[in-house]
């Protein structure tokens, strides 16, 4: 089930007892997490889990605090890495709320990101011609780019422009941040098609997500629960079908009769 | 537009040079009585009534209390200042004609090739005198006149006359009194009926001297079915006392007629800019007023539009930035005189590193002005905890039938935007500057291309550091 992932080399992500707090309640509590090019990684878990507080943290937004652990992204340590930085390395978080920016256009902020994560100029001629061709793949209306970013887009508008940034900036390690909630079935099945159409084998995702559905489309090799600031459960694709049909509290129950700091 | 001979360091006011004030051709004292207004205008031999104009004014001036709204004006000591300096004995019709020292200033700043690639005519003008005038043949073919204002006193007094003060009188505030008694240069423009002048006719302010009161008034006359587009830039050395720009625009648009005014302020951080700026518009005519304010340490400026007859529409986008030490007080008024006017003032400004600014505005509507339509937006944005702003919307409305909106926002450069450029690998700077850009743009996108490009430099080099 797990695809070849190049024995010897550095896993894409590993996270290692990693405590997050923010304005100083801690919210992670020691999670361990490995992702290796070419796997799909779906995180589920109930509202106030820890789901966005590990995306956010992985990105490096400066208002979550790592206190304890590591996050390694190909073998180097992210942690004391800006976002800027770390997007440069590879690391893109497709955003649960995507921020507006007024004023400012898609077209001109995706060449600014382009440029930045390519450490060089892209010649306007050839961004024109990749966005075209990106905007395509994923069924993007022509308008888009003349808008300004977020700004009055339909929360699905919203998800498809994310999903055009990692089609334009394509990044080794992708972490999707419920960028499935909020969306009708149609729009659903058309980030899934994107995601699948985006995934390489170089590439490593990690699906952040509250509901089972969108996993009918994109096909996880791991599931792993997380719940009170820690991965509690982890299996493969059925295991979401299992919480689909179970519900969290049997994990809840589970992890309360095992000895205290055990979470695997 | 402009070119420099080094690059700024970061933060640095680019034009905070000054030349040598040897071989200047007169000084008058410090302070201000009605001898150095006789004095002043003796040496330009003025009309008579031109002199009594300046001693009224004086008095008026001196009747009058310092506004104590707006900014801290306790400082301003107007007994220490230069009222009149003269560096050069005339106004030069080719940059050949304007003396070395000042026609390098002018170069540093950008302005003699400004003029070859995208201006018809181009005023200069050098401490209180206007050092060079010239405009392009064709436009003078069609009538169009465009010379500085002592100049059009000597050379078209009727119509001088005719519109002189009209629109600003001496009595209107302690400050327009000022500029009246000892004003000197500026511009006067007057476009015949129908006279299109397509490309943009720009006149440079330049403070040299220490301790220096520049006083410039400007009249522009557009008459019916005309356009003008006039802009204006500014500059000054930076020195440790402050100087004072106290100018009174006056405009009068006729009817059908247009007219835009484009203002980038970039005085250094010793100056007090105090400006009246005025326009009537008339019936169909169109009045804009585009304000950008980055330099000074305290401008108070409001340009406003009194619209006079039916169909007269006004508008002012003004923009303004303030870095450390910095208040920008400034925003826009509409007087609608008339029924079936509109109006809209659309105002942004950025504060950063304690600087300030104010947004104050008036709208006032007349009893018989029915059918009456304003918008008024002001948007603020903080960079920082410690920068401030504050927002003094009026209206005064004595008619029903009107229909008036304002909306105002502050907002934060928050950290989940910062967040989200710098997640997509843009660096913290850039994000910084995007965002700010993403805010101006309304106004950045009225403005002719050089002047967009011109102000979102300006805005990069504020946004590099505090401001010396």
């Amino acid at each position: 089930m797990t695809p070849s992932s190049g024995n010897g080399t550095a896993p894409l992500l590993q996270i290692e007892a990693l405590h997050v707090s923010v304005e100083g309640k801690e919210i992670l509590k020691g999670v361990n997490l490995i992702v290796r090019q070419g796997e799909v990684h779906a995180v589920m878990g109930p509202n106030g889990s820890g789901k966005s507080t590990l995306a956010n943290t992985i990105m490096g937004h400066p208002k979550y605090q790592v206190t304890g652990g590591d996050i390694r992204y190909l073998g180097q340590s992210i942690v004391g890495l800006k976002a800027d930085q770390r997007a440069r390395q590879g690391v893109f978080l497709a955003f649960q709320y995507p921020t507006a920016i007024p004023g400012v256009t898609m077209v001109n902020f995706l060449r600014h990101a382009l440029n930045a994560v390519r450490g060089q100029e892209v010649p306007v001629k050839d961004f024109r011609n990749l966005l075209r061709d990106k905007m395509t793949l994923l069924k993007v209306d022509r308008s888009f780019s003349a808008r300004y970013v977020n700004e009055g887009f339909s929360g699905g508008e919203k998800k498809r422009a994310e999903m055009l940034q990692m089609a334009v900036l394509e990044p080794k390690l992708a972490v999707l941040d419920e960028t499935d909630s909020g969306l009708d079935i149609d729009a659903l099945k058309t980030v899934a098609e994107g995601i699948n159409t985006l995934l390489n084998p170089a590439q490593g995702i990690l699906l952040i997500t509250h509901y089972q559905r969108i996993l009918n489309y994109v096909k996880p090799h791991f599931v792993h629960v997380l719940a009170q600031g820690n991965i509690l459960k982890s299996g493969g694709a059925e295991l979401a079908l299992e919480l689909e049909a179970k519900g969290y509290d049997w994990i809840l129950k589970e992890a309360a009769a095992l000895p205290q700091g055990v979470s695997q | 537009m402009t070119t420099a001979t080094k690059l700024p360091e970061k933060g640095e006011y680019k034009w905070g040079f000054h030349d040598s004030q040897e071989g200047y051709a007169f000084k008058s004292r410090k302070g201000l009585d009605s001898e150095i207004v006789a004095q002043i205008s003796a040496l330009k031999g003025e009309p008579d009534w031109m002199r009594e104009f300046r001693l009224k004014s004086l008095a008026i001036f001196q009747s009058k209390p310092i506004p104590r709204w707006g900014g801290d004006l306790s400082h301003i000591d107007f007994d220490d200042i230069y009222y009149y300096v003269k560096a050069s004995e005339k106004t030069g019709k080719s940059w050949d004609e304007v003396p070395a020292d000042i026609k390098r200033t002018f170069d540093r700043l950008g302005i003699p090739e400004a003029e070859r690639k995208f201006l018809a005519g181009v005023g200069a003008q050098y401490e209180s005198e206007v050092v060079y005038h010239s405009i392009r043949e064709d436009l003078k073919k069609q009538g169009v006149i465009f010379v500085s204002t002592d100049n059009a006193l000597k050379e078209y007094p009727d119509l001088f006359k005719e519109y002189w003060a009209t629109v600003i009188p001496p009595d209107d505030n302690k400050l327009a009194a000022l500029n009246s008694a000892v004003w000197s240069g500026g511009s006067f423009i007057y476009v015949p009926p129908g006279v299109k002048v397509e490309i943009p006719l720009q006149a440079y302010f330049r403070i040299n001297t220490e301790n220096m009161g520049q006083f410039e008034r400007t009249l522009i006359v557009v008459d019916e079915g005309a356009y003008v587009h006039y802009v204006e830039g500014c500059t000054a050395p930076t020195y440790s006392t402050d100087s004072l720009h106290s100018a009174v625009v006056e405009i009068i648009v006729k009817r059908g007629a247009r007219c835009r005014y484009t203002t980038i302020q970039n005085w250094s951080s010793n100056v007090y800019n105090l400006v009246t700026k005025r326009a009537q518009a008339y019936g169909e005519a169109t009045m804009e007023w585009v304000d950008g304010n980055l330099g000074s340490k305290l401008t108070m400026k409001y340009p406003s539009v009194y619209l006079m007859e039916p169909g007269a529409h006004g508008e002012i986008l003004s923009v303004a930035f303030a870095g450390k030490g910095q208040h920008q007080d400034a925003g826009g008024k509409v007087v609608h005189a008339a029924p079936h006017t509109t109006s809209q003032i659309i105002s942004k400004s950025i504060s950063k590193g304690g600087g300030r600014t104010s947004y104050r505005g008036l709208i006032k509507v007349l009893p018989d002005a029915e059918d009456v339509k304003s918008h008024v937006r002001c948007d603020a944005l903080l960079m920082d905890e410690d920068s401030r702003s504050d927002t003094y919307p009026t209206m005064e409305i004595d008619n029903e039938r009107v229909s008036i909106g304002h909306e105002a926002t502050v907002s934060k450069v928050g950290d989940d935007q910062l967040f989200y450029l710098m997640s997509r690998g843009i660096s913290e700077e850039a994000a910084t500057k995007m965002v700010v850009n993403g805010f101006i743009e309304p106004i950045v996108k009225e403005l002719p291309m050089e002047y967009a490009v011109e102000l979102n430099r300006l805005i990069e080099l504020q946004l590099e550091g505090s401001v010396g």
